[in-house]
């Protein structure tokens, strides 16, 4: 069987704008979290986000490009730069066929739509620009890397919430696994802090309000957790078939072992412990991995008070009395919720603690919660080996994607 | 009002291009106007004249001249059947 290796890493998220300051971030347990600057909040409840801050797309983007890319294509695309790079990888033309893309987005051009149905409704314009819909499709940020990159392989995009980019990555990591291609470029980007979507999330009453100190406001497994924060940003991975990373001495940052995907099917918005708890045996099935192996979760771990609770009693579940001995953490907690990035961003996270043997915490933990009872790395990074991880998207709509990563060896 | 030189100046700034590379002559081909780009020219035009470019015109307008010249047209209200005659005898403008 082929076996599956990440040989390169891009990250472009609040908390840091390529993977090491974005680790290093994590590592402080320094979140991003902060009153909202793209548009004036002051209208709103919840006035927080996890912005990209500093941020100029012409500092990247020459205008003639710029004019076709929504901010989420903007994101997907420098989150991919940084992980072709990191790989060294070069293709010859006929070995593009078997090179492909895929992100997932949950939200898709969301301010090019914010914007004209402004100007549709509001301002009484009788025409939308040309550009809006190539900018608002969510495969936008895929086919811009693709034509980026010539990646003319299978390539497509996943829109499942918040499990977007799970999905996405391990639908690429299926596609070279059995055969159909050589190389992936897989991850997610979203960019969802808009007027309208952040209105839309009020009125889901999940959001945390951040009154006092926004950075933290997002508390996931905590006693006094009180919401999610929503986040911006990207993060790609760049899959490999083993072989043939290695007969081009890619450098191998770990191994894509295990890919669980399940469907609740039975509430719109209220995760149940059976579904996820059958994606994350599936990837542990097909890692043919112990539930006492893995070291460590990254948790979906959203701050919601239904969400930690529920994601606990699924890890209880599946790893019985092992789950009290692994270590979870939300990174959620420091870079918000980035919706279709969050699997990607937060997978990142996975394989850096699997190379550095440091496990990024959860922030702003103050309390536990006795329906929360786990060992969630509580605020401060730990120095520990990690050989298998665990990555866990849990979306609205009830779809799983779990993936399972081990270090390479 | 100059039409030509709004046209010069809308295609060049849409194009991201030096307005002294757009000269009357230029087609639509050598400044590097895809089909894309078009209708985003001819949105900047609707906009910039407060008019609407039925599609049948809009297929003619591959050049700059062109495009002076079908504006012109519509905007003085002249009779535009010819071009819309000429349209119709074209191939389909999709993916030129």
């Amino acid at each position: 069987m082929r076996r599956v290796v990440i040989t390169g890493m891009g990250v472009f998220a609040s908390t840091g704008k390529d993977r090491e300051s974005f680790f290093a971030n994590l590592l402080q347990a320094r979140s991003a979290v902060r009153r909202i600057t793209q548009f004036d909040p002051s209208a709103l409840s919840v006035q927080i986000a996890a912005e990209v801050a500093d941020y100029s797309p012409a500092d990247y983007f020459p205008p003639k490009r710029l004019d076709l890319l929504d901010r989420f294509s903007q994101f997907g695309l420098l989150a991919a730069s940084e992980a072709m790079k990191s790989s060294g990888i070069e293709f010859r033309d006929e070995e593009r066929p078997r090179f492909g893309v895929v992100t997932g987005s949950g939200m898709g051009g969301a301010s090019t739509f914010d914007s004209g149905y402004f100007n549709l409704y509001a301002k009484q314009a009788t025409r939308l620009h040309p550009f809006t819909i190539p900018k608002i499709m969510h495969n936008a940020a895929t086919s811009q890397i693709c034509m980026e990159y010539g990646a003319q392989g299978p390539s497509l995009t996943t829109a499942t919430a918040c499990s977007s980019s799970g999905h996405a990555i391990g639908q690429a990591f299926h596609l070279i696994k059995f055969g159909i291609a050589d190389v992936m470029l897989a991850g997610g980007s979203d960019a969802p802090i808009t007027y309208g979507m952040i209105r839309s999330w009020e009125s889901v009453r999940v959001l945390a309000s951040g009154d006092g100190d926004p950075s933290r406001a997002c508390r996931p497994f905590s006693a006094d957790r009180e919401g999610l924060v929503i986040g911006e940003g990207a993060a790609m991975l760049l899959l490999e078939e083993l072989e043939h990373a290695q007969q081009r001495g890619a450098k191998i940052y770990a191994e894509v072992a295990g890919y669980g995907m399940s469907s609740d099917a039975s509430h719109i918005t209220q995760l149940s412990v059976e579904g996820p708890a059958r994606a994350i045996r599936m990837a542990l099935q097909e890692a043919q991995v112990n539930p006492g192996d893995v070291d460590y979760i990254n948790a979906h771990g959203t701050g919601t008070r239904l969400n930690d609770a529920t994601e606990t009693q699924v890890i209880k579940e599946v790893f019985k009395e092992h789950a009290w001995k692994l270590a979870i953490s939300s990174t959620k907690s420091m870079h918000g919720h980035t919706m279709g990035a969050t699997g990607a961003i937060e997978l990142v996270a996975t394989v850096m603690a699997i190379e550095r043997g440091m496990i990024p915490p959860t922030a702003n933990y103050t309390r536990p919660d006795p329906g929360c009872d786990l060992d969630y790395v509580p605020n401060q990074a730990r120095e520990s080996p990690v050989r298998v991880a665990v990555s866990n998207s849990f979306a609205f709509g009830g779809l799983n994607a779990v993936l399972l990563i081990r270090r390479f060896e | 009002m100059d039409v030509t030189q709004k046209v010069i100046e809308i295609i060049a700034r849409e194009q991201h291009l030096d307005s002294s590379k757009v000269t009357l002559d230029a087609t639509f081909a050598e400044l590097g106007i895809d089909s894309l780009d078009g209708v985003n020219i001819l949105f900047a035009l609707e906009e910039e004249f407060k008019l609407d470019i039925p599609d049948s015109v809009a297929q003619n307008m591959k050049s700059v001249r062109q495009v002076v010249d079908s504006l012109t047209r519509v905007l003085e209200g002249q009779d535009i059947s010819d071009l819309v005659a000429m349209a119709k005898d074209a191939s389909p403008a999709t993916g030129s």
